[in-house]
């Protein structure tokens, strides 16, 4: 009898679940890939950040000690998300260290990885194939980078996809000015920062926006759309796992 | 100064169309974040002296009250005067009183953003004393009636016009955009203020607990003027300025100017230690130490304690994504950017200053080049928390968070909410795979589109696939 699988738990995260559903199946290919068994733990909601960062201690908390429930148990946690991932290992902070809860809390963020840096450890790179061709710019969430440190992950898994053109923007590291609920609540400034971003890519001359979480992904598609720019955008599992055929964010349909 | 903080949304609005604001803000941006990373990038050991400065300052705010009563001891040993002040109203009389005493009518000023916390100008002029700046930048700010928008740089959000306009105004010469003439006509007529003054006033970047010293970092040495040429020196500063000995204090020169100018070192570091002794050329007669707290000291064993490490280096507004599209006056009170949205609300309140620390989209930045390691973003997480418990934040953001988190803490209803809204949006966006309006989204969809989901939600799928 082969040895089972180690089992991971897909963190689907909110916005893949309700905005782009493809980004959660390429993370389950990509990990299926990788060797792990993919399983999806029905308890799940969301993260917690929009309570956290409101001040909501008190949802934040509840909303945390379900997620540490909902997956106790996986080796791992994995989710297409920098920052969804990042809100995970804030869990501690959000427990007394004499509650039992924190002690939990820790054990998830021990296990709790954003997925580009997951597969940059555990994905042989000869067995990613994508078909995708063309130049790309890749965008550095904020969660990730400074909370993770997910920088040359992304990039290092695309470097093996020889199709794969990296043209690198200018501020590359800066705020795209999504902010979660920030980009409701001072839309004026959201509304700057996203067009220096917008800027920004339209300037490198690629075809295709990459990032690693759909937040900004969503603000950054939706300003290019807006201003009638002609560069997709995609997650960037979506390119690695080889998952092209739904259109691009915020594009039409295929008839 | 008068708070303004809760305007913070509508001077946003009126920054960003300000086209003059915006290009001095843009010359911001180019100049200092660049600077800064060149100069770390020629210290390998940058990060290690900001860890060992961190580790410093804890140790300091652990000992504060030892440190500034040996730092008394000192000044005093010296044949200066230390007052200690609770308020900025404290502060205020304190420093007029002995204006009084020496009968001063002008004093000369150095920068110092702890005499704009007090609002030391407004309350010396009301009472007969004319305060004048002596930095070049202050000095603008002073013809113009204007506030400092950023705490080393105070006028960078005006443009060489603005400069101009202002010296053509009010020293009644030709008009020069010559930046070079400027410096000139504002020379000379500083250099008659500095003989004419009673009293000098500077800022401090540090206190020496072994030496009863106080150091000025400046570019300009308009400083050395202003506390050498009156016959009395005020320093005013705040407590968490003090440091142990000389020795600590190039650990924190080394980071203050890199992280601020991008400079190996500032110009002039000026120290001073008590009056003129016996046989000295020069220097002035008393040398009084105005000590503030102002909220400080509340600060210390709690959270925001970690904030008292600050040094006022001014690299998390330089590097604040909000900052440089806003200036610093937008913030409202003394200090702004990321600094100002956590010190802000602890000298004016939260109640008026609640949407400062709102008002970042977390993006860590600060925190990143913070040269003391404070973690901006955190603090400003507690101020939100502190609104949240008191009720003050907006009764449409408590109730939309707690209906959003009713649902996200009961899976299976979030599953029929998140089937339901997916379902709603797609079938608004039809073919189009976008929304350009959508209801109550307009903060969203005033500026940009809202990509629709591409399919049902990925719970739904899979729970099909896997049935
Ligand atoms: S918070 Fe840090 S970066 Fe900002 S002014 Fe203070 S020391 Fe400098």
């Amino acid at each position: 009898m082969a040895t089972p699988r180690p089992r991971v738990g897909l963190f689907v995260t909110c916005l893949a679940d309700m905005f782009r559903p493809e980004v959660a199946f390429a993370s389950v290919k990509l990990l299926e890939l990788a060797g792990f068994d993919v399983e999806v733990p029905r308890r799940q909601t969301c993260c917690g950040q929009p309570a956290f960062n409101s001040g909501d201690r008190e949802d934040s908390a509840a909303i945390a000690r379900q997620t540490i429930e909902a997956f106790d148990g996986f080796e791992y946690v994995v989710g297409p998300s920098g920052s969804c991932i990042g809100m995970l290992h804030h869990y501690p902070e959000l427990f007394a260290d004499n509650d039992p809860w924190h002690q939990r809390a820790v054990q998830l963020k021990a296990r709790a990885f954003e997925i580009t840096s997951f597969l940059s450890e555990h994905l042989d790179p000869q067995r990613l194939s994508g078909s995708f061709s063309g130049k790309v710019t890749y965008h550095d969430s904020c969660s990730g980078l400074r909370e993770l440190g997910i920088k040359r992950q992304p990039r290092e898994l695309l470097s093996n996809m020889p199709g794969v053109q990296l043209c690198e923007m200018e501020e590359a590291e800066t705020c795209c000015g999504f902010g979660g609920t920030f980009c409701v609540k001072y839309p004026d400034i959201s509304n700057r920062m996203v067009s220096n971003k917008s800027d920004n890519i339209r300037a490198t001359g690629a075809e295709l926006l990459l990032g690693g979480d759909l937040g900004c992904l969503l603000n950054m598609a939706g300003k290019l759309k807006r201003d009638g720019v002609s560069v997709e955008a995609r997650h960037v599992v979506e390119v690695l796992a080889d998952m092209l055929d739904t259109p691009p964010i915020g594009a039409e349909k295929r008839a | 100064m008068e708070v303004r903080s809760p305007e913070f949304k509508q001077a946003a609005r009126i920054a960003l169309q300000d086209a003059n604001l915006q290009q001095a803000l843009g010359n911001l941006k180019a100049g200092f974040p660049g600077k800064r990373a060149a100069a770390v990038a020629r210290l390998p050991e940058f990060d290690q002296l900001r860890d060992q400065a961190r580790d410093l300052k804890n140790h300091i705010l652990e000992h504060l009250d030892l440190y500034l009563e040996e730092f008394e001891r000192n000044v005093t040993a010296n044949g200066g005067t230390v007052h200690w002040c609770r308020s900025a109203d404290d502060a205020r009389r304190t420093i007029l009183d002995i204006c009084r005493a020496q009968g001063a009518k002008t004093v000369t000023k150095g920068k110092s953003m702890v005499s704009e916390e007090i609002g030391l100008n407004d309350y010396l002029e009301a009472h007969g004393v004319t305060p004048v700046e002596t930095d070049l930048g202050e000095y603008i700010l002073q013809l113009r009636g204007d506030h400092p928008s950023h705490i080393v740089a105070p006028a960078i959000h005006l443009t060489l016009n603005d400069v101009a306009t202002a010296f053509h105004e009010h020293h009644k010469r030709p008009r020069s955009d010559d930046p070079a003439v400027l410096m000139q006509e504002a020379r000379e007529m500083l250099r008659k203020q500095f003989v004419a003054a009673d009293v000098g006033i500077t800022g401090a970047n540090f206190l020496i607990a072994e030496t009863g010293s106080t150091i000025i970092c400046t570019n300009e040495g308009n400083g050395d003027l202003t506390q050498t040429l009156p016959k009395t020196h005020i320093v005013v500063s705040s407590i968490e300025k003090v440091v142990p000995t000389l020795e600590d204090m190039t650990l924190f020169l080394r980071l203050l100017a890199r992280s601020a100018t991008g400079q190996e070192f500032t110009v002039y570091n000026t120290l001073s230690s008590g009056p003129r002794r016996p046989g000295d050329q020069d220097g002035p007669e008393q040398f009084h130490v105005v000590l503030v707290d102002n909220g400080r000291s509340d600060m210390v064993g709690t959270e925001l304690q970690e904030m008292l490490r600050c040094i006022r280096c001014s690299a998390c507004m330089n590097h604040c994504p909000v900052y440089g599209a806003v200036g610093g006056q937008t913030y409202g009170w003394v200090y702004p950017g990321p600094m100002g949205s956590v010190l802000t609300p602890q000298m004016v309140g939260i109640e008026n200053a609640g949407l400062l620390p709102n008002a970042s989209t977390f993006c860590g930045k600060c925190e990143e080049v913070c040269p003391v390691r404070i973690p901006l973003p955190k603090l400003m997480r507690h101020w939100r928390d502190r609104e949240f418990e008191q009720h003050l934040s907006p009764a449409g953001v408590r109730y939309g968070l707690k209906f959003w988190s009713f649902f996200a803490r009961r899976p299976a209803l979030y599953r029929w909410f998140a089937g339901s809204g997916n379902w709603v949006l797609r079938l608004l966006a039809g073919k189009k795979g976008r929304l350009g309006k959508l209801p109550l989204a307009g903060g969203w969809t005033d500026h940009r589109d809202l990509p629709a989901p591409s399919g049902k939600t990925f719970m739904q799928q899979w729970e099909a696939r896997n049935r």
